[in-house]
């Protein structure tokens, strides 16, 4: 365990963010699904109370006889905006003081530095480099993740949890998008912290080695099972992806279709709406399933066809 | 004829006196900046805690009047809303004023961009802090965004009415990402070469635009006219790259990314202000589909009846 390996990487300048990031974003979904805990308790409360239902005002934040529902932004509001202002520009101030930003050697495109990495909010989709064709992994997956998110609120048809933490409402739209962000945040972390020279594994602590040498064969589906001709890897790779389309498709659907809360969630949407959603949430496990089958059984390609890979 | 009081010129002794009394009240009055009238010519309203008052400041002030003059007294709490939004628009003034101060001592042209740079560290009065300020501004700016998204989708804010301004806000995440990364190769430095080399690369493999990407051969592209090319004004990354990528970070996608922004901060109010902390809505209170008619249920997936 090499402790100044770690120190090397995280001390880096431009991953502070990444280190910083680490802590904020579990920080925040906590402050998030606690308010969300803090609500479904109310929420199950006025489900059992027909009373309290009609006169309660149903946040948890009190509301006594006589508050007004509003406030005057200035100064409630503004001088909240205001301290942020400051508090922020003492931050960046004191961070600006203390650490200088990089400023490596002049530009050379005859010295290529190893590893070469892209800055760390893009470095999820480098890692995923790693596992498909740059087409894929660098033009279609980022395509998809927009649309995607784009797509949310179209394809959600739940009409509860509109404006307040809840997380026993949103069960399933909640989880997607928190293994979402899990898997991008995974992504990104595998490529700055694991990721050493010739973007090689190196775990955590171990010292990143230029000269290092690691013997592997990657393997590509069809070869497992010995088909040769070019017509046999194409037909082949669209049949396992066509598979895995029907069964993870077909899992999906299972789970939005789990309950009877979700039941009723699902009679809301469209034929159009649950397919997209479908579709999406399988695309999105791809990755996953890629990263596994990549790390754990050494598979590079699943579908071959003379013009793209997957 | 008036009377012989009236006429009489004042003595240099009262004169004084009198000037002493204004002298007095003035000097008073300063203690009152807000009934000065240049603070009324200024700010047009008065300083004070009636409703009017409060309501007039934020409504009748060219900076302050995106915000609605009154909000939801829960939403001021912090925990509700993480400031992330707002945050995300201090940071981008942020890195406007310190870009524009940078943009006095760059020139993008190869070598010279990075001797620039380095003198900027070295020669120029706080140089290195101007920098250092807009390097960590724009990294907390992409994380503010995220922690932005997660809140509002936490919240559940992106649902009807919201959606568009949701798409909206998708699209300013990913300008705010490309807004660093084109920053990243103007110091003409190891660091942004190649990790705009990466990206670029990429772009190579843009199936039907690229002319290494899925199909993109078959339709005759080369590396002399495909989106790579485009984007750095030639095959490898020299001048043309360094100019095109001052252009888009330093004009074009700030433009887009504040058109957005208008656009982002108009819908919040036009789509009903913050979105909450609202009232919470039961489950036994929603209508189960089958019992609402079929023309509401294609309204509502058409989306119109708000």
């Amino acid at each position: 365990m090499s402790w100044w390996q770690v120190w090397q990487i995280v001390s880096t300048p431009d991953n502070t963010p990444v280190v910083a990031l680490l802590f904020l974003m579990p920080f925040f979904v906590w402050l998030g699904l606690r308010q969300a805990r803090a609500n479904d308790r109310l929420i199950g409360q006025l489900e059992a109370d027909p009373e309290m239902r009609r006169t309660h005002h149903r946040k948890t934040q009190p509301l006594e006889p006589g508050w007004a529902k509003e406030v005057h932004v200035w100064p409630f509001l503004l001088r909240m905006e205001f301290l942020a202002a400051i508090i922020v520009t003492i931050i960046l101030m004191v961070w600006a003081l203390s650490l200088n930003a990089p400023l490596e050697a002049l530009a050379n495109p005859h010295v290529t530095p190893n590893p070469e990495k892209a800055p760390w909010y893009f470095m999820a989709l480098q890692e995923m480099l790693y596992y498909f064709d740059p087409w894929f992994a660098g033009v279609v997956v980022p395509t998809l993740i927009i649309i995607g998110l784009m797509a949310i609120p179209f394809i959600d048809t739940n009409p509860l949890g509109r404006g307040y933490y809840t997380w026993k409402q949103r069960k399933f739209a909640i989880s997607a998008f928190l293994f979402g962000l899990f898997l991008w945040m995974l992504l990104m972390c595998f490529g700055v912290f694991i990721r050493g020279p010739g973007y090689m594994w190196f775990w955590p602590g171990q010292f990143w080695d230029p000269a290092r040498v690691v013997f592997t064969v990657n393997r590509n589906l069809p070869d497992l099972f010995h088909i040769t001709s070019a017509w046999g890897k194409g037909i082949f790779g669209a049949a396992v992806l066509g598979i895995y389309y029907a069964v993870v498709g077909y899992g999906f659907f299972r789970l939005m279709t789990w309950n009877e809360f979700n039941r009723k969630i699902f009679r809301r949407m469209s034929l159009l709406q649950i397919f997209v959603m479908d579709f999406l949430l399988t695309t999105m496990m791809l990755v996953p399933v890629k990263v596994i089958i990549m790390h754990a059984f050494r598979i590079k390609y699943i579908w071959m066809t003379p013009w793209f890979n997957i | 004829m008036a009377d012989e009081k009236g006429d009489r010129k004042p003595g240099l002794a009262t004169l004084a006196e009198e000037l002493q009394k204004k002298a007095k009240a003035e000097i008073e009055g300063l203690k009152q900046p807000e009934k000065t009238q240049i603070f009324k010519a200024i700010f047009r309203v008065k300083h004070d805690d009636s409703d009017r008052s409060r309501a007039l400041g934020i409504l009748n002030s060219l900076f302050l009047h995106l915000h609605p003059s009154k909000v939801n007294r829960d939403a001021v709490k912090y925990s509700f809303t993480w400031g992330m939004g707002g945050i995300t628009l201090y940071l981008f003034i942020v890195l406007t004023f310190t870009g524009a101060l940078l943009m006095f001592y760059y020139q993008p042209i190869p070598v010279q961009a990075y001797r620039d740079v380095a003198y900027l560290s070295s020669s120029v009065p706080f140089g290195q802090l101007l920098r250092n300020m807009h390097r960590w501004a724009a990294h907390l700016m992409v994380i503010a965004v995220w922690l932005h998204m997660v809140r509002v989708f936490l919240t559940g804010s992106y649902k009807k009415p919201r959606e568009f301004n949701w798409c909206v806000g998708v699209l300013l995440l990913v300008f705010t990402m490309l807004l660093s990364f084109t920053g990243y190769l103007l110091p003409d430095d190891q660091l942004g070469f190649w990790a705009v080399t990466v990206g670029t690369n990429i772009a190579r493999a843009t199936p039907l635009l690229g002319h290494v990407g899925p199909f993109g051969p078959q339709l005759g592209l080369t590396r002399y006219n495909d989106v790579r090319f485009a984007l750095l004004g030639g095959s490898i990354i020299g001048a043309n790259a360094l100019v095109r990528a001052y252009i888009w970070h330093c004009i074009a996608i700030p433009i887009i990314v504040a058109i957005l922004m208008g656009v982002h901060f108009w819908r919040i109010r036009k789509d009903g202000g913050i979105s909450g902390p609202a009232p919470m809505t039961l489950e036994s209170e929603v209508l189960p589909e089958e019992e609402r008619a079929p023309e509401e249920v294609v309204a509502s997936i058409r989306g119109p009846g708000r």
